[in-house]
């Protein structure tokens, strides 16, 4: 294998490790507060466990672009990585939703938390709560679509 | 489209028509009542304070029992869906008559459930003390037991796990050989040592010195009850035994009440509107001989509501005129499928009186965008299905959960539609199965009827953006039409007006250069007479937005830096825009991982044979399912996320009071009339 594919397949595991890395530490410490809630008040169940999952979509964004990275370097179908230049072109394409996912799916949980929070309170703010975490989850978007275009475009 | 007018409404009656006339205002459901302010000598409030903690009381004690019931005589057929349930006005008054009686059923029952509780502590409470009997089960005297008329006798614990000779080395310490000293460990466990020491009384002093050095503890007094170790546990034993067939009786005691299940829900609701009735009574004013209360009801049913209560309590009800900072309640009315985003605008916030209500022109962008984003015709073809199922067997639902279903259904329809246009029906599924199981090799079967997002996304953000551009568009149309509606040309044009302009302009110098060009991939070509016109417009929305942006200050100076500073604004425009991209970005989503799916499962196929055929299935299920799940919450989140911030951010601020009309707000049933 060259060079080349290898810094590929490392930008493409990293894609998937950060982001999923980030969601899974969001979605555990939203779930933490979720539980709580629960446990005071069973009715909230459906409302807390939505806010709970929201930082979870990072993680599949990260997913996603290591599959479209995979399936075309050969690895699940396409051709594969002809230079070292490409593999890095690769990599720094995976970039993106790697760190921006990691980083604001924790930012996005802790926002969860306090979304979590407003809800034990008063069960009929939960259409603006659920808003707060969203705003977060913007510039996972944002990269997530960096790095589409990167990778398709490469 | 509209929000309904409120007509403020006075009532004046006799006293004693009073409890009635609140009856059937209550059941009416039509007035938002609220205290009148009235002051004049002789008018005083009532005190209901007693009274209405007493059926507050009542109906805590029926929920209670329905609790403990739903906890020991389950009711079969749960469901998601909670549904009221319809009850005819005589059996209605039928449990009203017998409220008393329920009542105490319900007290018998919660009275049984607390004496499950407590046999249920006792039972622990004694294997507890069974527990920590067993060390010493190998006596066999009492552990009170003190001796002989010769020799002493003492039962306790040394820390450690000494053996029998250190210990008996420490006890006889000082003593004569032999000592007159016997030890016997019971039992060693946890670093405790359980022993029981007989002695001559002769060497009694000695001893106990020796046993306060070694750190030996005795048990409490009362520790075993007088009994033998080995017999006070078998009758704990048998207490325990006692207790459970207790709280096995007791259950099927409990079970005997399930009958009186609806009983209890319909005396709960019973009892919480006369709760509520008895709040507002003490709210109201009343002199000697009459009472007065007012409050809002909608416009149109303002006369049927004042020729009634005229009618039947001798009442004088009059409409009145709003005073100075009273704002009327809100309540929306749309046609029925332009109402169904109304849950979305209520969990944002309800529009105060004559301003716009805009869940109309939200319902179409609503879910357009909503099936954008999930944009898999298999999975919007199931979200249709599942709501429309739910709707048609539950026709009670609350009425929020039917807005929300409604919803779903045609954002289900939009995801068929979205997902016909760019090829996805559970991702590429039936291309999968074609080439797994029938070794299909040719094209494409599937084909998206516009592209495939993934072979061109760049093309579709375009899209998404013009969406966008569309969508605030209409936002900034909407504070158009207040304005112009208002009469406020100044605030239009300056508002408004200059800032179509100077982006409309924009959008169009922007269109045909080779920047854009070569983003996209593709050359506009405008006509040179549309780049000259672009040109114009937008310096003249520049210029109205300078001048006018501050037009509130009097020094030029400040007013047009306020201006300059206002034209900034156009950054935000861009993030509005960009932010459109998520449309995208969760379409490419949730086909990509529907494909990630479709491929586990064909490589999971891949083993052959029936069970190969069995796992694919077992597999698309739950990764279908799975990937559907999140997306659908993302969708929801995000095409919330479109409407509150980016839509609403161009004209819209809440600050409507719900109207909340004094009725019996029944958890459990919904009353039927019978003519």
């Amino acid at each position: 294998m060259s060079l080349g594919m290898a810094l590929a397949l490392l930008g493409a595991a990293l894609a998937t490790a950060l982001a999923g890395s980030g969601s899974a530490w969001g979605v555990g410490i939203a779930g933490q507060a979720a539980a709580g809630v629960v446990a005071e008040d069973p009715d909230q169940f459906a409302k807390v466990l939505i806010l709970q999952l929201l930082p979870g979509t990072q993680g599949i964004y990260g997913l996603l672009i290591t599959f479209v990275v995979l399936s075309r370097i050969g690895v699940l179908g396409g051709t594969p990585v002809a230079s070292t230049e490409q593999g890095l072109m690769y990599l720094f394409a995976c970039l993106p939703i790697a760190i921006a996912g990691l980083i604001s799916a924790y930012h996005q949980g802790r926002t969860s938390v306090a979304s979590i929070g407003v809800v034990a309170k008063d069960p009929d703010q939960f259409g603006r709560a659920m808003l707060f975490p969203a705003m977060v989850e913007t510039y996972a978007i944002l990269s997530l679509l960096v790095s589409i275009l990167a990778v398709v475009n490469i | 489209m509209a929000i309904v007018e409120m007509q403020k409404v006075s009532i004046c009656a006799p006293r004693r028509n009073r409890k009635v006339l609140l009856k059937s205002l209550q059941s009416l459901g039509v007035m938002e009542v609220h205290e009148s302010d009235i002051e004049a000598d002789g008018l005083e409030r009532m005190d209901t304070q007693s009274a209405r903690i007493r059926f507050d009381k009542s109906a805590d004690t029926l929920e209670d029992a329905l609790k403990k019931l739903s906890v020991y005589a389950p009711s079969k057929g749960g469901s998601l869906f909670p549904e009221k349930e319809v009850v005819t006005r005589k059996r209605y008054d039928g449990i009203v008559d017998e409220a008393a009686g329920i009542l105490d059923k319900a007290s018998d029952l919660v009275r049984i459930a607390k004496d499950i509780d407590e046999s249920k502590a006792g039972i622990i409470r004694k294997q507890a003390a069974q527990a920590s009997l067993e060390p010493w089960k190998r006596l066999n005297v009492p552990l009170n037991y003190r001796g002989t008329k010769a020799t002493g006798f003492v039962a306790g614990t040394f820390a450690g796990m000494d053996d029998v000779a250190t210990l008996y080395a420490l006890l006889t310490k000082g003593m004569d050989d032999p000592a007159p000293v016997d030890v016997t460990v019971l039992d060693q466990s946890q670093e405790l040592t359980y022993a029981a020491i007989v002695y001559h009384l002769s060497v009694k002093e000695t001893l106990e010195a020796n046993l306060r050095e070694a750190g030996f503890a005795r048990p409490s007094s009362n520790f075993g009850e007088g009994k033998v170790p080995a017999q006070a546990i078998e009758d704990l034993k048998a207490e325990c035994e006692a207790l459970a067939k207790r709280v096995e009786d007791d259950k099927k005691e409990i079970q005997t009440f399930s009958d009186l299940r609806d009983d209890f829900r319909i005396a709960s609701d019973y009892y919480r509107a006369r709760s509520e009735r008895y709040q507002l009574l003490g709210t109201i004013l009343q002199s000697k001989s009459m009472f007065f209360l007012e409050g809002w009801v909608e416009a149109e049913k303002a006369d049927a509501l004042i020729a009634y209560v005229e009618d039947k309590y001798e009442a004088l009800a009059e409409k009145e005129e709003a005073k100075e900072g009273e704002e009327p309640p809100t309540r929306l009315s749309n046609r029925p499928f332009l109402r169904i985003t109304e849950p979305v605008l209520e969990s944002y916030g309800l529009p105060t009186h004559g301003r716009f209500d805009p869940t109309s022109i939200m319902t179409f962008f609503y879910i357009i965008f909503f099936g954008m984003m999930l944009s898999d015709a298999g999975y919007g073809l199931v979200m249709s299905v599942v709501c429309a199922i739910v709707l048609m067997k539950h026709k009670n639902l609350q009425s929020g959960i039917k807005n929300l279903l409604s919803l779903f259904f045609w954002c289900g329809l939009t995801t068929m539609f979205w997902g016909a246009m760019f090829g996805g029906f559970f991702g590429n599924a039936v291309d999968t199965i074609a080439k797994t199981f029938f070794g299909y090799a040719g094209d494409t079967i599937v084909k998206p009827l516009w592209f495939d997002p993934m072979s061109n996304p760049m093309y579709l953000l375009m899209w998404c953006m013009l969406f966008g551009v569309i969508h605030l568009f209409t936002g900034l149309g909407i504070k158009g039409y207040e304005l112009l509606r208002d009469h406020d040309f100044v605030g239009f044009v300056s508002d408004v007006l200059d800032w179509f302009l100077f982006l409309v302009g924009l959008i169009l110098l922007l269109l045909p250069t080779d920047i854009f060009a070569s983003i996209v991939g593709m050359q506009f070509s405008l006509p040179a007479w549309v780049s000259q016109v672009a040109k114009w417009i937008t310096i003249i929305g520049m210029v109205v937005i300078i001048l006018m942006g501050g037009r509130d200050k009097k020094n030029w100076a400040l007013r047009i830096a306020l201006g300059a500073y206002d034209l900034y604004g156009v950054s935000g425009w861009l993030s509005d825009v960009l932010s459109y991209s998520r449309l995208l970005a969760l379409g490419l989503a949730t086909g990509v991982i529907a494909s990630v799916v479709n491929m586990l499962c064909a490589m999971i196929a891949g083993i052959g044979g029936l069970i190969g055929v069995i796992l694919f299935v077992v597999v698309f299920l739950l990764g279908h399912l799975m990937n559907m799940a999140i997306n659908l919450l993302g969708a929801y989140v995000h095409t919330n996320r479109l409407q509150f911030v980016e839509f609403f951010g161009k004209f819209y601020d809440a600050g409507g009071k719900a109207f909340a009309p004094f009725g019996a707000n029944f958890k459990y049933i919904e009353i039927r009339e019978e003519n």
